[in-house]
């Protein structure tokens, strides 16, 4: 077994733990903080397949803005502990064998697939900046370009909504 | 490992002994004398505080969420010190072989180094709210909201304004970021914050981004989180003993990685401020110049002081200190070895001391002030910074 086999299942054990315990947690803080833990061990796969960039901005977008954004919004509003309800009728009996459904397509989909799939390891694809902003800018340009137009609606959207509630 | 240890043990005592600058220079400023009593010239005052935080009760407060409660001092201070880890102190590996291993005078070198070093800042904005917010009283809780809006408005600007620089070195990597200013024919005019060379001067971007950095590790003008007069002692109000020290000692580490980070960025690194022409050798024995009037003046100072146990350590210090100095200018081999690191720690001190002469003189900005100058004057002047940057680079080619 070798040393990035290692460093893989203990992140992926660590991403897979900290999402059971974002759902199981009764306090919305410590729900934050286990989303936080998948954040950061999702941000160490992306370094482990080269992908330096997009490792660090997982960490300071998602890792440290947004979820800094929760924390304090869940602190703003002293969100107290939750109470765990019963499961609705829908997810106690479509949710189960849909996710089996889900986990047994993926699961097929990549054993069938196994050979095509690119190599992580294989550091030219994503490794530099440089190659992702040159992607970005050319290959990419309209994807991106949509996205940043979708996101400037939303903030628009949440201003209009706060000044609504204003007047 | 031994390196990660060293470089602890080293940042850990000049933090402690960066307390007892701060004091001894606000009390200056203030026309009083600082701390004085425990050993010569007070020298002995941050063993003395260092004892007195391990032997303190430690309380835990009631109704606390004891989790969260003890995590978040280990965030704080386990992130402000990975942030060292990046930084490089000088140049060229040590001279001698270790064990048969080239030694390096940084931890480790990624070429994302400045990406990490910002990864990690912006993680570091837990240590301080969930203090607050765990510690289950009203003013860390207060002092915890205003810390995580203040550090999330000021990370902005912050990563805004070095933009510029990555612009012009073409990489995240910090000692190519540094020897793009080498200085070697222009001297200073080749740091980032003067040069005209394939950019633009970063000097709005160096103001830009020294403001956002204090915001960014809470100190005054922009302490607002622990803003005494009104917080108590703001997020950690509610920890004591130990605890306490270690937000004290991330407070101190952080400061010491943003003074680095001016340094390497907008003041040339370990680039010497003179050229390497034959006119400016003798800058190279400017650390001697430096190293033996003190040494002499703390021999001189010492022989006159009043204790006896004054009298035997301050000369012996500014004998050791003289020597140094002697030695640096007797072995040119030496001499030519530490000018990087030398610079580097020089202008880190410089910034070190800045950070001190503002707490000693700047009164604490209002909370609406503080949000209007990080997001109407902070932010869009580092954009258009950023812009002009960007426009110079195209003009004149890319470096």
């Amino acid at each position: 077994m070798n040393p990035a086999l290692i460093v893989f299942f203990v992140l992926a054990a660590l991403s897979v733990i900290g999402a059971l315990s974002l759902i199981l947690q009764k306090h919305p803080i410590h729900s934050a903080l286990s989303l936080i833990v998948v954040m950061v061990s999702l941000a160490g796969l992306y370094l482990s397949m080269g992908a330096e960039f997009v490792a660090a901005v997982q960490i300071i977008v998602y890792g440290g803005a947004i979820m800094v954004l929760f924390v304090f919004v869940i602190m703003l509003l002293n969100a107290g502990e939750e109470e765990h309800t019963d499961f609705s009728k829908l997810a106690k009996f479509g949710g189960l064998p849909l996710a089996l459904a889900l986990t047994g397509l993926l699961a097929a989909a990549m054993i069938h697939h196994a050979g095509s799939v690119p190599n992580p390891a294989n550091p030219d694809a994503l490794a530099s900046t440089s190659s992702i902003s040159m992607m970005l800018f050319s290959t990419f340009v309209y994807p991106f370009e949509l996205t940043s137009f979708l996101i400037l609606i939303a903030i628009m959207g949440a201003l209009v909504l706060a000044q609504r509630e204003k007047t | 490992m031994i390196k990660i240890a060293l470089l602890l043990f080293i940042v850990l005592t000049v933090n402690a002994y960066l307390t007892w600058f701060e004091r001894k220079v606000v009390a200056l400023m203030q026309s009083r004398v600082g701390p004085h009593r425990v050993g010569p010239h007070g020298l002995l005052q941050p063993a003395a505080d260092g004892l007195k935080f391990l032997f303190k009760e430690d309380v835990m407060p009631g109704g606390v969420d004891k989790f969260v409660y003890l995590l978040a001092p280990f965030l704080a201070l386990t992130l402000a010190l990975a942030s060292l880890a990046v930084i490089p102190f000088g140049p060229n590996p040590l001279p001698f072989k270790f064990f048969g291993h080239q030694i390096d005078l940084w931890i480790t070198n990624p070429d994302i180094g400045l990406l990490v070093l910002f990864s990690i800042t912006a993680l570091g904005v837990y240590g301080v709210a969930l203090a607050g917010w765990a510690s289950n009283s009203k003013y860390p809780l207060l002092g915890g909201l205003r810390s995580s809006a203040q550090m999330v408005s000021y990370e902005l600007s912050m990563t805004m304004s070095v933009v510029g620089v990555l612009l012009m070195a073409n990489s995240f990597s910090l000692t190519d970021i540094i020897s793009r200013q080498d200085s070697s024919r222009w001297g200073l005019l080749s740091w980032n914050i003067f040069t005209l060379h394939g950019g633009f001067p970063q000097i709005v971007g160096f103001l830009c981004f020294f403001i956002s950095a204090i915001a960014e590790t809470n100190r005054v003008p922009f302490d607002l989180p622990e803003a005494e007069s009104e917080l108590v002692a703001g997020f950690h109000t509610e920890y004591s003993s130990f605890k306490f020290a270690m937000f004290f000692i991330a407070e101190y580490t952080s400061m010491i990685t943003v003074s680095s980070l001016c340094a390497i960025l907008f003041f040339g690194g370990w680039n010497s401020p003179f050229p390497a022409t034959p006119f400016w050798q003798f800058a190279h024995y400017i650390p001697s110049l430096i190293l033996i009037p003190f040494g002499l003046w703390i021999i001189y100072d010492g022989v006159k002081y009043e204790t006896i146990f004054g009298k035997l350590i301050l000369p012996g210090i500014g004998t050791a200190i003289t020597a140094l100095g002697a030695v640096l200018i007797i072995f040119p081999a030496v001499n030519e070895y530490i000018q990087g690191p030398f610079w580097l720690l020089s202008k880190i001190f410089f910034f070190l001391f800045f950070y001190v002469w503002a707490r000693g003189t700047l009164p604490r900005l209002r909370y609406d002030q503080l949000m209007n100058i990080g997001w109407k004057l902070l932010l869009p002047v580092s954009i258009a910074n950023v812009i002009i940057t960007a426009g110079f680079v195209l003009f004149r080619g890319a470096p």
